[in-house]
Order: C-alpha cells, then sequence, then structure tokens
C-alpha cells in the first residue's frame, strides 16, 4: 500500500514537469520539422509562469470555481490511475472533470466559447467510447478492472491480446491531445478559426490551471498506453517508456503533416476506428477466452 | 527571478492598413524570421494576449474594436504600432474617416516605423516591446505589495 500512497504522490509532484518538458521537446521538434529554430524546451513552463502572473479579469466568477474543480478532478483521476486502483473509476472521474471544463466554457456568453464547447461535446463524444471499451479490454484480458492487479496478474503483456484496443486508443489520443487533424475544440498553434474555443474567456491563472489541468490528464493517457506494455516482470516498465515515447513521437507527426478537419469526419473516423478495431478485438477476445 | 517576458503573446490587429505591413508581421512568424524562438505565440485572443500589434491607421469604425480589444487584455500589456499608418495616419492620413494614427484612441508604447515596416524592424520592435513588457510586470508588482 505504501508503495502506491508513494507513486500516487509522485505523480501529483512530478507530472506537470514530465508533461511540461515533453511539450516543450514537442514545439522544438515541430519547429524542426518546419524548418525553424524553435523556442527553448523550458518555454511551456516560461508560459504557464506568465499566466500566474497576469491580471485576473474575468467575465464570471463562477469560472474560476468550475476551472478549479476541473483541476481537482483531474488530479484525483491520476491519483486512482497511478494509484493502481479502478480504471473504470479513472475514466468515469475523467469525464466528470470533463464536464467541469464545458461548464466553465459555458458560463460566460462569448460566442468563440460557445462554438468551442459545441465541439467540445462533440470531441467527448467521440472519444468516450473508446476510453470505455479500453477498460472493458483490460477486464476481458485479466478479468479485473484494478490497474494494480492488472500488471500484476499479467505474465505477459496485455498488449498481445489488445493490440486493436491500443490502435483505437492511439487514434483517439490526437483527440485528446488535442493535435491536429483533431484540434477542434481549441487551437493550439496559431490557427484563429475558433480563437481559442473552450477556453477564449478564460483569463491568466484560469488558463493557467487548464493548461496544467491538461497536462495531468496526459500523463494519465500516456500511463494508459505504457498500461498496455507492463507486465509482472519490472523490467517491462523500460518498453512500456518505450512505447510512450514512440506513441509520443507518432503524435507530434501526425501533428505537423495533417490539416484540420470538420468535427463530422472527425466523429466518423473517431467511431470507425473504435468499432473496427477494438470492436474486432472484443470479439476475438470474447471467442478465445470465452 | 521574473521570467515573464520570455512569453510575449502577441496579438495582430488590422486596421485599415493596405496589407502591406500585415504581410511583413506574418512574414515574422515564417522560418526565415521564426519569432517563436523568442516565445511569441501569435494568439487571435486578446484575453491571451500580453503585446498588442497594431497596422494601419485608425477610422471612425475600427475606432470601438481598438478600444475594446485594448480593454479585454489582462495588464502587464503593450501596444506597439507597426508601420507609418499605424504610427501616424500616414498615406491615408488627409481620408475623409481617418482619425490618424492608433494613440488617436489608446496609449501606444513603440512606434515601428516604414512603409511598409520590414521583419527586421518589426522584430527589433517587438524585442524593445518586450524589455517593456518585463518593466510593466515589475512595476506592477512592485505596486501590488
Ligand atoms: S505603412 Fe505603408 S505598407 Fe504599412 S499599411 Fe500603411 S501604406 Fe501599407
Amino acid at each position: 500500500m505504501t508503495e502506491r500512497i508513494i507513486i500516487a504522490v509522485l505523480y501529483v509532484i512530478l507530472a506537470p514537469f514530465v508533461i511540461g518538458l515533453l511539450d516543450g521537446f514537442d514545439r522544438k521538434i515541430s519547429a524542426r520539422m518546419q524548418g525553424r529554430r524553435g523556442p527553448s524546451v523550458l518555454q511551456p513552463f516560461f508560459d504557464l509562469k506568465k499566466l500566474f502572473e497576469k491580471e485576473f479579469l474575468t467575465a464570471n466568477k463562477s469560472q474560476l470555481f468550475m476551472i478549479r474543480s476541473y483541476l481537482v478532478f483531474i488530479v484525483l483521476s491520476g491519483i486512482l490511475f497511478f494509484g493502481g486502483f479502478d480504471i473504470l473509476l479513472v475514466v468515469f472521474s475523467l469525464s466528470t472533470a470533463a464536464m467541469f471544463l464545458i461548464l466553465a466554457s459555458t458560463s460566460t456568453h462569448s460566442p468563440y466559447s460557445a462554438q468551442g464547447t459545441h465541439r467540445e461535446l462533440v470531441q467527448i463524444m467521440s472519444c468516450e467510447p473508446m476510453e470505455l471499451l479500453v477498460a472493458v479490454g483490460f477486464y476481458l484480458a485479466t478479468k479485473t478492472f484494478n490497474v494494480n492487479e492488472i500488471i500484476a496478474g499479467s505474465a505477459i503483456s496485455n498488449i498481445v491480446y489488445l493490440p486493436g484496443f491500443f490502435v483505437g486508443f492511439v487514434f483517439i489520443l490526437t483527440i485528446k491531445f488535442r493535435k491536429s487533424p483533431f484540434d477542434i475544440a481549441t487551437s493550439h498553434h496559431a490557427h484563429q478559426e475558433v480563437i481559442k474555443g473552450v477556453t477564449s474567456e478564460m483569463v491568466g491563472k484560469e488558463y493557467g490551471m487548464v493548461t496544467l489541468a491538461e497536462w495531468y490528464e496526459n500523463a494519465i493517457l500516456l500511463g494508459i498506453v505504457g498500461l498496455f506494455f507492463l507486465n509482472s516482470n519490472p523490467v517491462s516498465i523500460v518498453g512500456a517508456i518505450i512505447a510512450i515515447l514512440v506513441v509520443w513521437f507518432l503524435e507530434i507527426l501526425i501533428d505537423n503533416t495533417s490539416a484540420r478537419v470538420k468535427w463530422q469526419l472527425m466523429l466518423k473516423l473517431a467511431w470507425g476506428v473504435t468499432i473496427i478495431a477494438a470492436g474486432m478485438n472484443l470479439f476475438l477476445l470474447e471467442i478465445i477466452m470465452g | 527571478m521574473s521570467t515573464i517576458h520570455k512569453s510575449p503573446w502577441l496579438l495582430h490587429y488590422d486596421g485599415s492598413s493596405c496589407n502591406g505591413c500585415d504581410i511583413e508581421v506574418l512574414a515574422c512568424t515564417t522560418p526565415v524570421y521564426d519569432v517563436e524562438r523568442f516565445g511569441v505565440i501569435n494568439t487571435g485572443n486578446p484575453m491571451h494576449a500580453d503585446i498588442f500589434l497594431i497596422t494601419g491607421g485608425i477610422n471612425s469604425q475600427n475606432e470601438s474594436v481598438v478600444k475594446q480589444i485594448y480593454e479585454q487584455m489582462p495588464q502587464p500589456k503593450v501596444v506597439i504600432a507597426v508601420g507609418t499608418c499605424a504610427c501616424t495616419g500616414g498615406i491615408f492620413k488627409e481620408c475623409y474617416n481617418i482619425k490618424g494614427g492608433a494613440d488617436t484612441v489608446i496609449p501606444v508604447d513603440i512606434y515601428v516605423p516604414g512603409c511598409a515596416a520590414r521583419p527586421e524592424s518589426i522584430i527589433d520592435g517587438v524585442v524593445k516591446g518586450v524589455a517593456l513588457f518585463k518593466e510593466k510586470a515589475e512595476a506592477l508588482k512592485a505596486a501590488e505589495k
């Protein structure tokens, strides 16, 4: 138990640094792919720090409360995941957090927020089935939802049983990370079509907290990528870390080589991949595991 | 140590310019000039912006828009007028609808002359703006204490 508590505490302390740094490398690598020098790898931290130093001009006082709740629920989900609790609970807790983000962005009356919120809901709709299915997949392969038992009870990595689930999950990660072609609810780069979508009306520290919450969430998502590769042998951690880095690089590559699509196509693609990849895998697992 | 100057996010607004200066501003974000290496992000959202970059003069229609954008930007903030038009009204100064440069409606901190302003001088202006941004942030902090 103490070990689980230590890992959860480490998550709370280290996740922002690790993901912030990965984000910095993301911007550097993206710049190099575009033939630019790019900012320092510490740039995401400079940005975050500045956001907390700016004047706080909010349009609606309740927005700050919603955003704080969003951050708290994301961190809670992370504690549940890295503490080795129920993965199904993690998925539900993440969707509760997402509801707070929606409430925060709809608490103002900006048309850009409204547009962004609408798209954010479509994004949630695209990703949610796959997230749930991942939990189901782990259950079918290991007969437990408990993250700790999933790792301890697997003699070989679950990727062997769940390749379709893995493909489907990596696909929705592009949406989750708000990367092109699916960065439709808010724009990460200089695209200014919906200005900043859901985050349009979030000023200074509010936007800072949303950024921080996204880092915490990305840590969980990358953790789930790692979970596919972890087994009872501690050496598998190396494999998991390599898999996470490969997936991260793949996302950067996709981001830099594709243009944004409309939400209709995103929904069709996400559900298509979910049904085909995860559905087939589910079907086969049912047959084999009976 | 304050690192606020390492993250200056830019908002570009085109007043009544001929688009010459706008193209030069955009050129700054291309691989040749790459302003992102200074941490600059070209944002479209005044609420996230630190530096307000105006090209073109002020006319009776965009006057209220410029004022609103300025007011929506949280402190500390810096205003840079890019191009002769934004500095004084430039070639359009005598037109019936032109009020003059950006400083006729909001306080301008830095003037970048040129018709069109060259990317090098725009970057020069932005770098000066960033230094001022840091100064203003420190002044704001001192005032809070
Ligand atoms: S300064 Fe010259 S190039 Fe720039 S907007 Fe005015 S007329 Fe156009």
